[in-house]
């Protein structure tokens, strides 16, 4: 498969989810295993464009395809915008769910500039996070949309 | 060189987090993440019963599985069989008998994780089923099995203050009830041990104390301490549940029998079995006065089931007493026909309050400025049902009505937490402080054993660094057992214990460049390692009195809610939170620290209980085991309320912990408020709300 713009190719077995390959195969380890279920989005990655739990996916479904993890948002010591909001706004914490937050964030500010608050909570309700509450990780989406909007 | 706490990037100002460039990359490496060239992989093999004797374990087929390197049962643990925190009770690996459900029986070491969880399958654990205790009154009956030889009493502690029989004019009284609460931090339980050429091993581990770990560790190895070194890996999160030992034994044991690194990571299942959770809690309690009284008995009795075992968390302790002590408050309000609120500040605690045990509040208590700042907020504007987006209704897209039931209601609670360890406890903090020079300047470092969980501790020494060396370039050594303890990361105690600790040694380290010239004329190397203690407490008599506490925090919220009648179903509209911090060492952490605690006390009211069957875990995922989402949490308003506590470093409280304390029962008392049920216990259900 094609990953954040290189092809990768490893031998796993058939069971094996795209999260266990990208982590264990390929030593992506910025995708993170939390729930193995789908339901806390700290391994999201884009496959061919779309937003996915990478633990829902198997290696497998993922031949031939584009995959972009967290590690492909920018390259060297450079930090996304949304990344750098993220510091900003005080939105992390233990830091296992931001990678996960960090992508669906993208997403959701590539397909809606000017999300409003509700629209916000949607998108980001398949995210979980137990340190902060949430209420500065709205602030870094606010953030990070009100300079996207003003740089472009 | 004069302390100037002004410095850019120093105490009182929001510095941002030291470890946040990495951690939003995906480049920070928690204990999951670890690997090892020729590493193996170990899978723990837990019991299916919650109290089972064990007739014999056969580990012959799993040995001859693929890929299986070990696989190690009681009769390998080499020295003590058992661990444990306080009391050393546990088995590291079950022998004659299990006495929950998830208890480890045996482990296995194999070259790929899918290959060492397929072999537990091979092993043949033959169990003759016991009858399970597996409720904490039922447990005190003198017909129950005793999970312990010694019985099912583990502590029990009887307060008497003044004269218990005294009368009042006005009584309240009730039942209360608080379920099992999970942790539930993201990151697993995980580590990797690596076997040293010194026949010991080095363990690379998520933690919240290292050396409490070691201490734990060393004597079931049969090693000395000095032959097992901890280091701290990225630790995903702890909330209490890393203050017991998971899989570090375990690791151990396999990589020194193996010879080989072995890794250990707990899937989401496995992690609800691997670590304590949440005491649940039954409380009796009668009042005739708030809060200060002169008069008054407790009895609190803590007892062994084969439910899973508990231990820490968030709020430890003071969660479930809050939970009661509030409602009762408010029967209290009723009674005497006075606002909840006005209730509370007229009654509020205060410097030189005296509490149950005989210990006087000698720090700051500014209880009756947090609830004042609470009832000068606005409430949250009324909305109407009628074209609200239905994503705004309680429950959200789920709920099928039009909102022609909905209820609003306020509720409040108050309530504080003790910092730091008690009742005698010495849970001192060692720091060591380096200052030299290269080209870009001066350099500072610093070394301890303190671990930050994600609660930030790492920024907050670095801010403490620059303030009292007035150096820019901090850099925190990787916290290991090569320095003495720091303590837990736990009871709200690290930035006092560590902070102070780090205060001193850069004092030292100070004092000693201005001997020798000051920062410009800096030859050599400075260093200095100091010991920061807390005042000390003492133990309780035999009536249940005397000075058990370092100092408190307190906290205030207000919860505004809206229930769908008809439902069940409810929104929390808006939390509000006012907390005494001492002194707010980075304002946007402590603001991170108020707000996510508020979301785990949000969490206990609503939605999170480990769901218990005949000992039986029934909910161990987060398809099952709901904590709150973005859609769950209200916005959290916070009021910092800041007067420093004479004694600790800069007048800082820790402040993890009084949110997590005082939501949970501001949010039922605000459900109370708009639904006129009792409702008596937490997490509070729909059928609670109801009527069912």
């Amino acid at each position: 498969m094609r990953v954040n713009g290189a092809w990768r190719e490893a031998d796993v077995w058939p069971g094996t989810s795209l999260l266990a390959f990208l982590r264990e195969a390929l030593g992506l380890y910025g995708s993170k295993n939390a729930c193995e279920q789908g339901e806390c989005g700290s391994c999201s990655v884009w496959l061919d464009g779309t937003l996915a739990c990478s633990c829902l996916v198997l290696a497998a479904q993922a031949h031939e395809r584009e995959v972009r993890t967290v590690e492909g948002l920018t390259s060297g010591d450079r930090l996304h915008p949304i990344q750098e909001a993220f510091l900003e706004a005080g939105a992390v914490q233990c830091g296992f769910c931001t990678p996960g937050f960090v992508v669906a964030v993208a997403d959701l500010l590539d397909k809606d500039a000017n999300p409003s608050p509700a629209t916000v909570r949607e998108a980001l309700s398949g995210n979980l996070c137990r340190c902060t509450g949430y209420q500065k990780i709205l602030d870094a989406v606010q953030l990070a949309a009100e300079r996207r909007r003003a740089g472009s | 060189m004069s302390v100037d706490i002004r410095r850019q990037g120093g105490v009182g100002q929001s510095v941002r987090r030291v470890d946040g460039v990495p951690k939003v990359k995906g480049e920070f490496e928690y204990a999951s993440d670890l690997r090892r060239d020729g590493m193996l992989w170990g899978a723990t093999l837990r019991s299916p019963h919650p109290h089972a004797r064990i007739v014999s374990i056969d580990t012959t087929a799993a040995l001859e599985a693929p890929g299986v390197v070990a696989v190690l049962t009681h009769t390998d643990v080499p020295g003590k069989k058992t661990f444990g925190l306080d009391v050393q009770d546990q088995p590291v690996l079950a022998a004659d008998l299990v006495r929950y459900a998830g208890e480890a029986v045996a482990v296995v070491a194999a070259e790929d994780h899918e290959l060492a969880r397929a072999a537990l399958k091979a092993i043949a654990v033959n169990y003759e089923v016991l009858t399970p205790v597996t409720d904490m009154e039922q447990a005190l009956e003198p017909t129950a099995p005793p999970v312990h030889p010694q019985g099912n009493v583990v502590r029990t502690l009887t307060i008497v203050h003044g004269d218990p029989n005294a009368l009042a004019d006005a009584w309240v009284e009730g039942m209360y009830e608080t379920g099992m609460q999970d942790q539930a931090p993201l990151g697993p339980e995980a580590g990797l041990a690596v076997p040293a050429a010194d026949g010991g091993v080095d363990l690379f581990i998520a933690t919240q104390w290292l050396h409490a770990d070691l201490e734990q560790l060393a004597p079931c190895l049969d090693l000395p301490l000095e032959k097992v070194r901890l280091h701290l890996s990225g630790v995903g999160g702890a909330f209490g549940a890393r203050e017991d030992v998971s899989m570090q034994i375990h690791a151990c044991l396999l990589a020194l029998r193996t010879k080989r690194p072995i890794k250990m990571s707990y899937g989401r299942q496995e992690s609800f079995y691997g670590h304590v959770h949440r005491h649940p809690s039954r409380v009796w309690m009668r009042h005739g006065a708030p809060y200060e009284v002169p008069n008054a008995r407790l009895e609190g009795t803590a007892v062994f089931t084969n439910n899973p075992p508990c231990g820490a968390m968030r709020g430890f302790g003071a969660v479930q007493a809050c939970f009661a002590y509030e409602a009762q408050m408010d029967k209290l309000a009723v009674e005497l026909n006075l606002d909840p609120i006005e209730l509370r500040i007229k009654n509020a605690l205060r410097s030189g309050s005296v509490l149950p045990t005989g210990q006087p509040i000698a720090g700051v208590a500014p209880v009756r400025e947090c609830l004042q700042r609470l009832q000068q907020l606005p409430l949250p504007p009324e909305e109407s049902a009628l074209d609200r987006d239905p994503m705004l209704l309680p429950g959200g897209a789920g709920n099928v009505g039009h909102g022609e039931a909905l209820k609003r209601g306020v509720g409040v609670a108050v309530g504080y937490k003790n910092l730091g360890y008690s009742e005698g406890f010495d849970d001192a903090s060692e720091a060591w402080v380096r200052v030299s020079a290269d080209r870009e300047g001066p350099l500072a470092e610093v070394k301890t054993a303190a671990v930050d969980v994600g609660q930030g501790l790492d920024t907050i020494v670095t801010q403490i660094v620059r303030t009292e060396l007035g150096i820019d370039r901090v850099l925190i050594r990787p916290p290991d057992t090569a320095i003495g303890s720091a303590g837990s990361s736990s009871a709200s105690r690290q930035t006092m214990m560590t902070g102070g600790a780090v205060q001193l040694a850069c004092q030292a380290v100070r004092a000693e460049i201005e001997r020798s010239g000051g920062l410009q004329d800096l030859r050599r190397p400075v260093e200095a390692t100091r010991v920061f203690h807390h005042r000390p407490t003492g133990k309780l008599d035999a009536s249940g009195q005397g000075d058990p506490h370092v100092t408190f925090a307190f906290g205030a919220a207000r919860a505004v809610v809206e229930v769908d009648q008809e439902l069940g179903l409810v929104r929390v509209l808006q939390l509000a939170v006012a907390q005494d911090v001492g002194r707010a060492l980075n304002p946007q952490s402590v603001l991170g620290q108020i707000e996510g605690g508020s979301a785990q006390g949000l969490g206990l009211a609503l939605m999170e209980e480990v769901a218990l069957v005949d000992g039986q875990l029934k909910n161990a995922s987060f398809t099952d085991y709901l904590i709150p989402t973005i859609l769950d949490m209200p916005p959290v308003v916070c009021e910092i309320v800041e007067e420093p506590e004479p004694g600790l470093p800069y007048g800082a409280k820790g402040v993890g912990e009084p949110s997590t304390v005082v939501v949970p029962a501001a949010v039922v008392a605000a459900l109370r408020n708009a639904t006129g049920r009792e409702l008596r216990r937490a997490p509070v259900k729909p059928d609670d709300l109801v009527g069912l």
